[in-house]
């Protein structure tokens, strides 16, 4: 040994600060992009308002009122106003007086400043099934009187409640998402495998199957699909078979991505190394492998969802998805088709879409935020 | 040092290029071309070579990672039988790959970030020998205190560590099961140079130590220079030049070894290298018969071109080249 130095040991700094694991560190990246951390909160929301949208809605999606037809949104107002010019804090709506145009049949609506409903948190409406077990007839919010009717987000061309509808609807939108992206999963993930496993001929079919099918134009493809659905179904299997139709296309680039992730993850060291450490093929995929990529996993499932919301809604306004009486957004939009409605009652437009573009906005930050936290190469 | 600890004889390892989704290829690469070769108990043997010459290749195939196309490995253990690498099935190799250990070069991905320095290092005894618990949280400590790493980073996950405190969990791993050979492949070229010093000197103390031999892959002359006791020089797949490590850069015989030698720089801006070889780059068209060397050697003739050099031993060095020891 000539010109080499003597053998000291390398790790001489002090008290390490903290031990973080791989997962603590993608936590505390995650927190750090903002818009993601916020995104994972409304998506929170929305999926508890779609678990217990019974309890959230205020009325009954599909109690109609003759009297109200078109009825524009109510606000909420706190102060009431004696007679006496005293002043009291109280949540309350204004209640709405109609009056028919006779020349024209269109309908007019008039807040009377006057006559007011009172509003409450936790209040008695109708009765549900909570969670499709407990009974129960308590509200979120609601008129404190159950015979009261209070238009938030307004009323279709039934008068039935719009926010009420948004929010039953909300449990089938997002859970078709869920649905068709686990669908999706197994398909992708098993396909994606085994092509990248295996790779040679087997391989070679997967990939050019996937290609065939994303060369596929989407719309007449699910038209095409869709208008096999015999009407006269279930509403419950129309769904399920829905759901299929709209995962066909979303697992071809979960299988992409899995193939590509297996392919890379086969030359990694780490892997040679757990290999020559004894493990079978399988320890090695379901210990090395499998927790190396589901966190990119999760995250392309987190961008699949919106796709799948936006599916069924595209169908579903097409008339050849959902079919009333399910409500979801799909079937709400389809409600706003027209210009007339569009001119005389915006809002069956306007409060489903903002839902819709909520939601769709919402996982795809969140999706894109767990999957710059999921790099663990990008420090 | 005499007893032969591993034998490789006439190993071949081919991979199949072009070809397209209806068409088999003919065309290969013979990434190791009949390479032969033989190290002894307790030595440290390196393998030196340009990029693509087959190095790590080899040491893959000796690993059997790779599944040679053809030839023949003999391990020589303490107290076992002697078993055939290429042809041992799964069985085989799970227990030789006890004996048999290696060491990567990236320190970055031959640790998985996801698992602890226990895991890692454990990997080995919990998998073959059931360990767990204390002894084996006792025995990692004692594997990172030999390597010259605290005991206390046993619950850290590898993205803790520097490059050079990751190539010593690396070596860790490779003596968990108390190995005869180790294949460190290009151990040290990721590391910067004090660093590769320091890892060097601790892979010295530890053959001392434990009685090991080395399988040395590099392409840096000046580290194999200091550590092997002899050393084979690889170009395309072929073994041109074997020899002690002094008589190698004493003096080398082939062609190709002197530009390699003449390559390396000297750290002083005033030296003047008078002996530089003048050799051409590689063009990728290589003739299949003849010399494999004779378009970038500047001494080829007719003769080198159409016949292929048998294996001449000059004073102690096998040599492949027609004019071994004249030019």
């Amino acid at each position: 040994m000539t010109s080499v130095t003597e053998n000291i040991p390398v790790d001489n700094e002090p008290q390490a600060p903290e031990l973080l694991g791989p997962r603590a560190l993608m936590w505390r990246k995650f927190r750090r992009h903002r818009i993601a951390y916020f995104s994972l909160w409304i998506v929170g929301i929305i999926y508890f308002i779609a678990l217990f949208g019974d309890f959230v809605a205020p009325q009954a999606h599909d109690e109609r009122n003759r009297r109200a037809i078109f009825a524009p949104p109510q606000g909420i107002h706190f102060i009431v106003e004696e007679e006496d010019g005293s002043r009291h804090f109280q949540i309350h709506a204004r209640r709405l007086q109609m009056e028919i145009d006779r020349a024209t049949m269109r309908r007019t609506y008039e807040e009377d400043p006057n006559d007011i409903i009172p509003l409450g948190f936790f209040v008695e409406g109708h009765e549900y099934d909570l969670l499709w077990m407990i009974p129960s007839n308590t509200h979120l919010f609601g008129p404190v009187d159950a015979d009261d009717h209070v238009y938030f987000f307004g009323s279709d061309r039934l008068g039935r409640d719009i926010l009420s509808r948004i929010i039953i609807g909300t449990k089938i939108s997002m859970s078709i998402g869920l649905v068709g992206v686990a669908i999706s999963l197994i398909v992708g993930v098993t396909l994606g495998g085994i092509s990248g496993y295996y790779g040679g001929w087997i391989d070679n079919i997967i990939q050019r199957l996937i290609e065939f099918i994303r060369s596929i134009p989407t719309i007449p493809l699910w038209m095409g699909l869709a208008a096999a659905i015999p009407l006269d179904w279930p509403p419950l299997r129309t769904y399920f078979v829905v759901t299929i139709i709209v995962s066909m296309i979303g697992w071809t680039s979960l299988a992409r991505e899995v193939r590509g992730k297996f392919l890379s993850l086969r030359n990694e060291d780490f892997i040679t190394a757990a290999r020559l450490d004894g493990l079978t093929d399988w320890q090695v995929i379901r210990k090395h492998m499998v927790p190396s990529f589901s966190s990119h996993i999760i995250a392309s499932l987190t961008l699949a969802v919106p796709l799948m919301i936006l599916a069924e809604t595209s169908l579903s306004f097409l008339g050849i998805g959902l079919q009333p009486p399910i409500v979801s957004w799909g079937t709400l939009l389809k409600e706003a088709q027209n210009i007339r409605t569009i001119i005389e009652a915006p809002w069956l437009l306007i409060a489903p879409g903002t839902m819709i573009v909520i939601a769709v906005l919402a996982l795809n930050f969140l999706g894109d935020g767990l999957r710059d936290a999921a790099d663990p190469h990008a420090h | 040092m005499t007893e032969t600890i591993l034998e490789v004889d006439g190993l071949n390892m081919y991979f199949p290029t072009g070809g397209g989704m209806f068409k088999k290829s003919d065309a290969v690469v013979k990434a190791v071309n009949n390479v032969s070769f033989d190290v002894k108990r307790g030595e440290t043997f390196g393998i030196v070579g340009e990029s693509g010459s087959g190095k790590t290749t080899l040491g893959r195939c000796i690993m059997r990672v790779l599944n040679p196309t053809d030839g023949e490995i003999t391990f020589n253990r303490k107290d076992k039988p002697q078993v055939e690498l290429v042809s041992g099935d799964k069985q085989t190799l799970r227990d030789v790959w006890r004996d048999m250990r290696m060491v990567f070069q990236d320190p970055q991905s031959s640790l998985n970030p996801r698992l602890r320095v226990l895991d890692i290092v454990g990997q080995v005894l919990a998998t073959t020998e059931g360990m767990k618990g204390k002894a084996l949280s006792d025995r990692v400590s004692e594997l990172l205190e030999q390597v010259g790493l605290r005991p206390e980073f046993l619950m850290r996950y590898p993205n803790a560590f520097s490059g050079g405190q990751r190539q010593r969990l690396g070596i860790a791993r490779a003596l968990a099961t108390n190995p005869e050979l180790i294949i460190a492949d290009e151990a040290v070229s990721a590391l910067d140079v004090s660093i590769q010093a320091q890892t060097l000197n601790l892979m010295q103390d530890l053959q001392e130590e434990f009685d090991l031999t080395y399988i040395f892959i590099a392409h840096d002359l000046a580290v194999v220079e200091h550590i092997c006791d002899r050393i084979a020089v690889m170009y395309l797949g072929e073994i041109v030049e074997l020899a002690t490590a002094e008589e190698l850069f004493r003096d080398p015989k082939h062609p190709y070894t002197r530009a390699l030698l003449s390559a390396v720089p000297i750290p002083d801006p005033r030296a003047r290298r008078g002996q530089r070889e003048k050799v051409r780059l590689a063009d990728g068209a290589q003739s299949t018969e003849g010399c494999r060397f004779a378009n970038r050697c500047p001494f080829a003739t007719d003769l080198c071109r159409n016949t292929a050099p048998p294996k001449k031993n000059i004073s102690g060095a096998d040599v492949l080249c027609h004019f071994a020891g004249e030019v």
